[in-house]
């Protein structure tokens, strides 16, 4: 390899308000090779990269391209030196055809479109070329998401690029097309080409490249040629430490079950079949943690059970009755509490009061509601009752939740669903976005709450969270579960394998 | 009715219905690129009246109707370059600001007519059917299609020009893709807010041109209020029509032939039902239009939503 | 960990003392937003008079001030302000409900029609009945109307812009034919219809005074929609449909019958502003009952920021605007359409010092 590198990155630092997103990054691409950057979300890989391909720009910190100190201000630029970037939210307008959308900002805004039969026929080449079977006159919206990936591949090379960046390109693909997506990475290194290639799937990023970045925290962890490590090692990297938090567990075996979910199916908003026949069951007195990479079918799960997804087949039984397709109010009122993931779309009213929130699902009943009128000396008690409880940081009851902390946002939502004595929580993304003190609080009274006999589903993303808290864990996988672990007798590794679809169980670790 | 009876009057029906059409047409042709764009102007009443009075106060200052016409679309574009400015550059609610333009149109017209015009009574000499020879002198289809002013005929010429920019330039291609994708269009590298400007004054002017024929190819006055709901019919028009300005042009001939079936059955002293019900068919085809022809699938996905950048 | 508690605790501590200042200033901005929007429309009114050879100075001397003369016309100011601040507190329900309601004028002539039909085909009821039932009869029809556009918009998603405006022309159009036609006076030459008997009229609160007791059953009612927004289950259920459906959802509220509910609300006090014009005001129906309360309602609620309450002092500003520009016209020859010119400004002004104190916050 050349002593120059074909993109060196030099102390990247970019923040967006209060957060790090890269905190002085530092990374070598060389010419030619498939450079893999693996962390777990958020860890930074998407902001680094949009900052390579003009869409971000960093703080402090340079980027040599080239052998040239480049500023991109915006994604032109980038292309114009030939660098690509295929988003992990597609840049296609799906109403357009395939070809439209690759002319898109291209010549001068007040040109007459001609030539599209050029365009076409470029377009046809390069498909045949690479394999890619994209038509130029198809319309983005009627192909599935496999082909729309393929289409924005395409149109990257349709626009000439030396270097093309993949992010989480694997996350929405069949494992089929997930073959052919690794074999096209390889077929365009032969061609010349770079690739960086975002993923935290241990076992592609393992089949593909040739060296391999861990990111963890907004910074590069460490480098590493992919003959001198292994999966699991990998896997540790990325997590970064083992379980540093104790917590007691409860030596008391599960009761009844409360929530029973058979052969549950149901697809997402836009159409797609996310959740694919999925069946366990919930006890009283345990935790049962679902860990997936996000994107595996969990939000519809969650939004399924909870009554704000219509479900396509299966049945959800909740002590003992049946609530499958019921709307939100009903199943709220069967003793359901529900922890949502998006605490700013479905948690809380942002604009209203602490007060006015803690009362959104009871707004009507009593105490909080006497003939049709809110008791407002009641609901503030009960508020201030809570924020003492839960010792939320607020100036008041009265201050907009808006104003809070989201720690402080997200203990008045666990309190909430607590406050209704539910025999069930769902919970998804416990501890997200959430600083330490609030997250041990919250895990705290998670288990409280197992203690005292309540049956807890725990989805998450963030595997310690899983392990310090679940009785056991099942990982979900591409709309299914794949498999059930004890946290107390496996590692972090083996839990990572089974979340990059790895069903083989590796050795026990001596 | 004898069939020669009938012929006359299907024939003066399809006449009038063009021209009634007319300001329809281009409103909606007009509303069909700005909500390509992702912008919903409801303050396309107020905009067509700015342009009906501007048309009326040009003409009958210097007697000239391309000017007047010229007048109603720069007219139109001002008005559109204060909704732009609002809803673009502020990202203030599309709908409140159109709510005030129309109470702006509305009463900005008024005062002026009040103030310059009333009094005079003075109407102006509005353009004039033209005389295509052996077309025009066609029995029944004559009437029916070539009588017409030049104004009128333009509007398949504008539904032409506008099919051609919006499908066949870079610049309609990309006004399309703002509507659904402007992220899309950003990473692309086009301004957005530049192309969201430039749809809403084409609209505009567009909705300044039809308000302008009121008064330079229908009636001679400006009349407070002239428009009586066009701007917002118009905006039905665009939704039944699936946003293409080709269908906007055949859907406003069929409220046009609403309008013209209305006044001429107003006129037969034979007909039984009283003419409010006819009157209020436009009205309620509109409403049945929104119901029948509901339907996200076509709508821009972005429309009504101000663009914010990273 | 004890050290980053305490560094949480100093934060929080701070943000708790900011955000106290914070919400001071922010009350004092909201106040002087709606103030400083009507002087900006002023302003506006005033260069226009000036540019169009009229005395710019007159907006303030006279459309302001010009009509506190006597009795009588303050008198006439709150004959005004009655229906603007009923249509006013209605929109602001719908408003905050996220419904975009523009179909009050329509609303109002229904309910006029519907109180002409009882306070002239029902006789010999006593005033303490007659007087109310008319007044229901409008609220009931005003609400009607609207709710065929809430329904089309729950049921089909038609836009309630398009909806309510098409409903307007709709009923411009009914109350022509029912003047013209069914029920005409035949006696008169003008079209209008029969007068309503004496019991339906609506009480006048100073004998020799035009004013009847319509301000007080408005005041009353903004109060009351003030409450029931901020105090009643149900308020509360409509104000979180109107900020975060999906939160709505999720708390298991019905968002479709919040939505009903919202705009029949303000179809309904639109209604009843109709009801009070015909047993209040003019005694007959005819065709132009409203010179447009309807739409100036709307900016009634929206300078009263959506607050019922302040509603009342919007309603009660857009009334003495009114009034005023009626005496320029007698006094100046000014048309007296300036009033809608300054409506739309005042939207717009509001709209703008909205945003820019969205601004000022990110800032401060």
């Amino acid at each position: 390899m050349s002593t120059r590198p074909f993109l060196r990155i030099d102390n990247i630092r970019k923040r967006f308000g209060p957060i790090v997103a890269s905190d002085g990054v530092s990374l070598e691409i060389e010419e030619g090779e498939i450079h893999s950057l693996l962390g777990e979300n958020g860890a930074g890989k998407s902001v680094l990269m949009s900052m390579i391909c003009g869409m971000v720009r960093p703080d402090e910190g340079d980027i040599v391209y080239k052998g040239q100190p480049v500023s991109f201000a915006s994604p032109r630029d980038a292309i114009r030196q030939r660098i690509g970037m295929v988003h992990q939210h597609f840049m296609l307008v799906p109403n357009l055809t395939v070809a439209e959308n690759y002319i898109l900002g291209q010549g001068s805004a007040l040109s007459v479109i001609s030539d599209m039969d050029k365009v076409h026929r470029k377009i046809r080449a390069l498909s045949e070329r690479y394999a890619l079977d994209v038509r130029p006159d198809a319309i983005v919206e009627d192909l599935s998401v496999g082909e729309q990936q393929r289409v924005e591949i395409l149109k990257v090379l349709f626009h000439g690029i030396d270097l093309l960046i993949l992010d989480e390109p694997t996350a929405v693909l069949t494992p089929q097309e997930t073959d052919r997506l690794l074999c096209l990475m390889s077929d365009l290194v032969k061609d010349g080409k770079t690739v960086v290639f975002i993923s935290h799937k241990l076992d592609e990023v393992m089949r593909v490249s040739n060296r391999i970045s861990v990111m963890r925290d907004g910074r590069v962890v460490h480098t590493v040629k992919v003959g001198e490590t292994n999966a699991r090692e990998l896997a540790r990297m990325m997590v970064g430490r083992d379980v540093r938090m104790e917590l007691p567990r409860n030596p008391e075996p599960p009761g009844p079950i409360v929530l029973s979910v058979e052969n549950l199916a149901c697809r997402a908003e836009n159409g797609i079949p996310a959740v694919r026949g999925v069946s366990f069951d919930v006890r009283a007195g345990e935790i049962v943690g679902i860990a997936g990479v996000s994107g595996n079918g969990q939000t519809e799960l969650s939004l399924a059970l909870s009554g704000l997804l219509p479900v396509d087949t299966g049945r959800v039984v909740l002590n003992g009755k049946e609530i499958t397709g019921l709307d939100p109010a009903a199943i709220n009122a069967r003793s359901f509490s529900h922890i949502p993931e998006d605490r700013h779309k479905h948690g809380i009213v942002l604009p209203l009061s602490l007060s006015e929130n803690t009362i959104l699902q009871r707004y009507d009943q009593k105490p909080f509601a006497t003939g049709g009128m809110l008791n407002g000396r009641v609901i503030a008690e009960h508020t201030r009752d809570l924020i003492k409880r839960f010792r939320v940081k607020s100036r008041d009851e009265n201050q907009p939740i808006a104003a809070l902390s989201g720690g402080n946002q997200q203990k008045l939502v666990v309190a909430r669903e607590l406050a209704r004595n539910p025999d069930f929580i769902l919970v998804n993304q416990l501890t997200r976005g959430i600083d330490i003190g609030a997250m041990e609080f919250v895990m705290e009274e998670m288990l409280k709450q197992r203690d005292s006999g309540r049956a807890i589903l725990l989805i998450s993303t963030e595997l310690e969270e899983l392990f310090a808290i679940c009785d056991r864990i099942l990982v979900m996988f591409h709309g299914g579960i794949l498999g059930e672990l004890p946290p107390d007798r496996t590692r972090l590794d083996e839990l990572g394998l089974l979340m990059a679809g790895n069903k083989e169980q590796p050795a026990p670790a001596g | 009715m004898d069939d020669m009876m009938l012929l006359t009057f299907l024939a003066t029906l399809v006449g009038a219905a063009w021209r009634l059409a007319t300001p329809l047409i281009f409103a909606s042709i007009g509303e069909v690129f700005s909500e390509r764009a992702g912008v919903l102007n409801i303050g396309l009443e107020g905009t067509m009246l700015v342009g009906a009075f501007c048309g009326f106060a040009a003409a009958s200052a210097t007697g000239n109707i391309p000017l007047g016409l010229l007048a109603g679309v720069a007219g139109g574009m001002l008005f559109g370059l204060v909704f732009a400015f609002f809803t673009i550059t502020i990202k203030a609610d599309q709908i409140v600001v159109g709510a005030a333009l129309n109470l702006l149109g509305m009463g900005l017209t008024a005062f002026l007519f009040r103030t310059y015009y009333v009094s005079t009574g003075k109407g102006i000499d509005i353009a004039q059917p033209v005389h295509i020879p052996w077309l025009s002198d066609l029995p029944f289809l004559g009437e029916a299609f070539f009588r017409q002013n030049l104004i009128v005929y333009s509007t398949i010429l504008a539904a032409i020009l506008a099919t051609l920019v919006l499908y066949r330039t870079s610049f309609g291609l990309t006004l399309r893709a703002v509507g659904e994708h402007p992220k899309a269009v950003d990473v692309a590298g086009r301004s957005v807010p530049g192309y969201r400007y430039a749809a809403v004054l084409v609209g505009t002017g567009f909705a300044g041109l039809g308000g302008a024929f009121l008064t330079l190819g229908h009636s001679n006055q400006f009349v407070e209020g002239m428009t009586s709901g066009r701007g917002f019919i118009a905006l039905a028009v665009v939704v039944f029509a699936r946003w293409s300005p080709i269908g906007a042009f055949f859907v406003s001939l069929l409220f046009g032939l609403f309008y013209a079936l209305q006044l001429m059955l107003q006129a037969q002293a034979s007909i039984v039902v009283p003419y409010q019900v006819l009157q209020a068919l436009p009205y309620i085809m509109t409403i049945i239009t929104l119901v029948v022809f509901r339907g996200k699938g076509a709508a821009p996905s972005k429309l009504g939503q101000p663009y914010e950048m990273r | 960990m004890a050290e980053i508690n305490q560094g949480v605790r100093e934060t929080v501590n701070s943000q708790a003392t900011h955000a106290f200042t914070h919400t001071l200033s922010r009350a004092a901005i909201s106040a002087l937003t709606p103030i400083a929007a009507v002087l900006v429309a002023l302003a506006f009114g005033a260069a226009l008079l000036s540019l169009n050879g009229f005395n710019g100075s007159d907006v303030v001397t006279v459309m302001v001030f010009g009509s506190f003369q006597d009795m009588r016309s303050v008198g006439e100011i709150l004959l005004k302000a009655t229906p603007l601040i009923l249509i006013g507190a209605g929109l602001c329900v719908a408003f905050r409900c996220s419904i975009w309601n523009i179909g009050a004028e329509g609303q109002l002539y229904v309910g006029a029609i519907a109180a002409t039909l009882v306070g002239t085909s029902i006789d010999g009821l006593s005033v303490w009945v007659h007087a109310p039932l008319v007044m229901l009869a409008g609220a009931l029809a005003g609400a009607a109307w609207a709710g065929i556009a809430g329904y089309l918009k729950v049921r089909f998603q038609a836009s309630e812009i398009v909806t309510t405006i098409m409903l307007n022309y709709i009923a411009l159009i009914l109350t022509s034919y029912l003047v013209t036609g069914p029920m005409r006076d035949a006696s008169a030459a003008y079209p209008q219809s029969a007068r309503l008997v004496r019991e339906a009229w609506t009480p006048r609160l100073v004998t020799d005074l035009r004013l009847h007791i319509g301000i007080l059953v408005a005041l009353v009612l903004a109060v009351g929609l003030y409450i029931f927004l901020r105090r009643s289950s149900r308020g509360f259920a409509l104000r979180v449909v109107g900020l975060n459906p999906h939160a709505a959802r999720y708390a298991g509220m019905n968002v479709a019958r919040n939505v009903m509910i919202a705009i029949c609300i303000s179809g309904a006090m639109a209604g009843l502003a109709g009801a009070f014009e015909v047993a209040g005001v003019t005694r007959r129906l005819y065709q132009n009952i409203s010179p447009g309360y309807g739409f100036e309602g709307i900016a009634v609620a929206l300078l009263a920021g959506n607050n019922p309450l302040a509603a009342i002092l919007s309603g009660g500003l857009f009334a003495t605007l009114r009034s005023g520009s009626e005496v320029l016209q007698i006094t100046s020859q000014v048309p007296q359409v300036l009033v809608l010119v300054i409506q739309g400004i005042v939207i717009l002004s509001v709209v703008a010092f909205a945003k820019l104190r969205d601004v000022l916050r990110i800032v401060a």
